[in-house]
């Protein structure tokens, strides 16, 4: 942890606060930008700090954009985290609310239908294919293959046929891994 | 473990205070690991039966297009749409505020586990699974688009061409949502009666 000047603070709320208006298609997408800030810029995180920084909010239960918190913990404290946050949150949140009710209020007219209807089929491509970024690593790795193919079949069917809550799913996972089998 | 009948689909229930959405928020958002839509898919639209599959699909098109994270700004959508600026916050605080103690509470323990091979083993066995629930939720919202205005076919094919662009091409989703998003929205507006 290293102890920011008030202006460094600013900075770094200021840096996040841009990030958060260019990342479409959520906060993860800026993370090479990110890391040019903190890291080749500040020198306030090593590369293995910052690949840390993200590993851990991927293990925590929560939204995948709480890596920005353990971004800022890990480069100043409570006061880091309290600036990248704030600066990821404040403008996609201002204008989530300001989109949705304008577009509430004209939800019936064609060119906002034309609009749902012509992203939905978009919309449903993007999750199959995060997933498959997701999975492409375990695929490619000859050690991992099998099990993780057995582990994301096992959840795909459970997940289709079934209404059992996905945290049974991701202990099955857990232990599975713990135990070595993947 | 108790595996429950499906419910009835287009019956629509509503929150009944900031409180009960706050606490749903929470623990969807606490289910999630290694992305929380998945969850927040079968909570708000299979068991509350809060949102239609149609509802969600919409508002998650929009937080799409929309800069931040889809699955907060799906929260702040649904929960201004439920009690207005109030809801928008506690469905935030909601989804954010005991993750946030839990992530912060790991950093503190991560250097001590880091290299340890059960640990390791466990983040990946959950990680897989992680990938099967975001297939699963993908595949499961395909039917939705039975009721496009611009039919199946057409709706899979722009599906079909948005993983091929963002999964294997890798080209920048700005440009997938400026490109073929635009197309797609002009035959669906073709499509459309005035």
């Amino acid at each position: 942890m290293n102890h920011l000047t008030a202006s460094d603070l600013l900075g770094l709320f200021g840096h996040f606060l841009v990030l958060s208006l260019l990342a479409v298609g959520g906060a993860i997408t800026t993370v090479p930008d990110m890391h040019r800030f903190i890291v080749v810029e500040h020198h306030w995180l090593t590369d293995a700090q910052f690949t840390a920084s993200i590993a851990i909010a991927q293990a925590a239960p929560g939204p995948n954009v709480l890596f920005v918190a353990v971004l800022g913990w890990n480069v100043a404290g409570p006061l880091g985290t309290l600036a990248t946050m704030v600066g990821s949150l404040l403008p996609s949140t201002a204008l989530s609310l300001w989109a949705t009710r304008w577009g509430t209020q004209r939800r019936e007219t064609r060119g906002v239908r034309a609009f749902t209807a012509g992203l939905t089929p978009l919309t449903l491509g993007l999750l199959l294919s995060t997933g498959w970024v997701l999975a492409e690593p375990y695929l490619l790795s000859d050690a991992h293959r099998w099990g993780a193919l057995a582990l994301i079949a096992l959840s795909v069917g459970v997940m289709m046929r079934t209404t059992l809550s996905p945290i049974w799913l991701v202990v099955v996972g857990m232990v599975a891994g713990a135990l070595g089998w993947i | 473990m108790t595996i429950e009948a499906a419910p009835p689909i287009d019956a629509l229930a509503a929150p009944a205070s900031t409180k009960e959405l706050f606490i749903a928020f929470s623990s969807l958002s606490l289910q999630g690991f290694g992305g929380v839509l998945p969850v927040a898919q079968r909570v708000l639209v299979e068991r509350r039966r809060w949102l239609t599959k149609e509802q969600f699909v919409e508002m998650l098109s929009v937080s799409q297009v929309l800069p931040g994270p889809n699955v907060v700004n799906l929260a702040l959508m649904f929960g201004d749409r439920c009690f207005g600026l109030r809801g928008a916050f506690a469905a935030l605080a909601g989804m954010l505020l005991v993750p946030l103690l839990i992530v912060l509470a790991l950093t503190a323990l991560y250097g001590q586990f880091a290299q340890n091979p059960v640990v390791t083993g466990a983040l990946r066995g959950m990680g897989a699974v992680a990938a099967g629930l975001v297939i699963a939720t993908g595949l499961k919202l395909l039917t939705t688009l039975r009721r496009n205005v611009m039919g199946l076919p057409v709706c899979l094919g722009f599906a079909t061409v948005t993983v091929l662009a963002t999964a294997w091409l890798r080209v920048p989703l700005v440009w997938v949502i400026l490109g073929l998003g635009a197309v797609a929205i002009t035959v669906a507006w073709s499509r459309l009666k005035r």
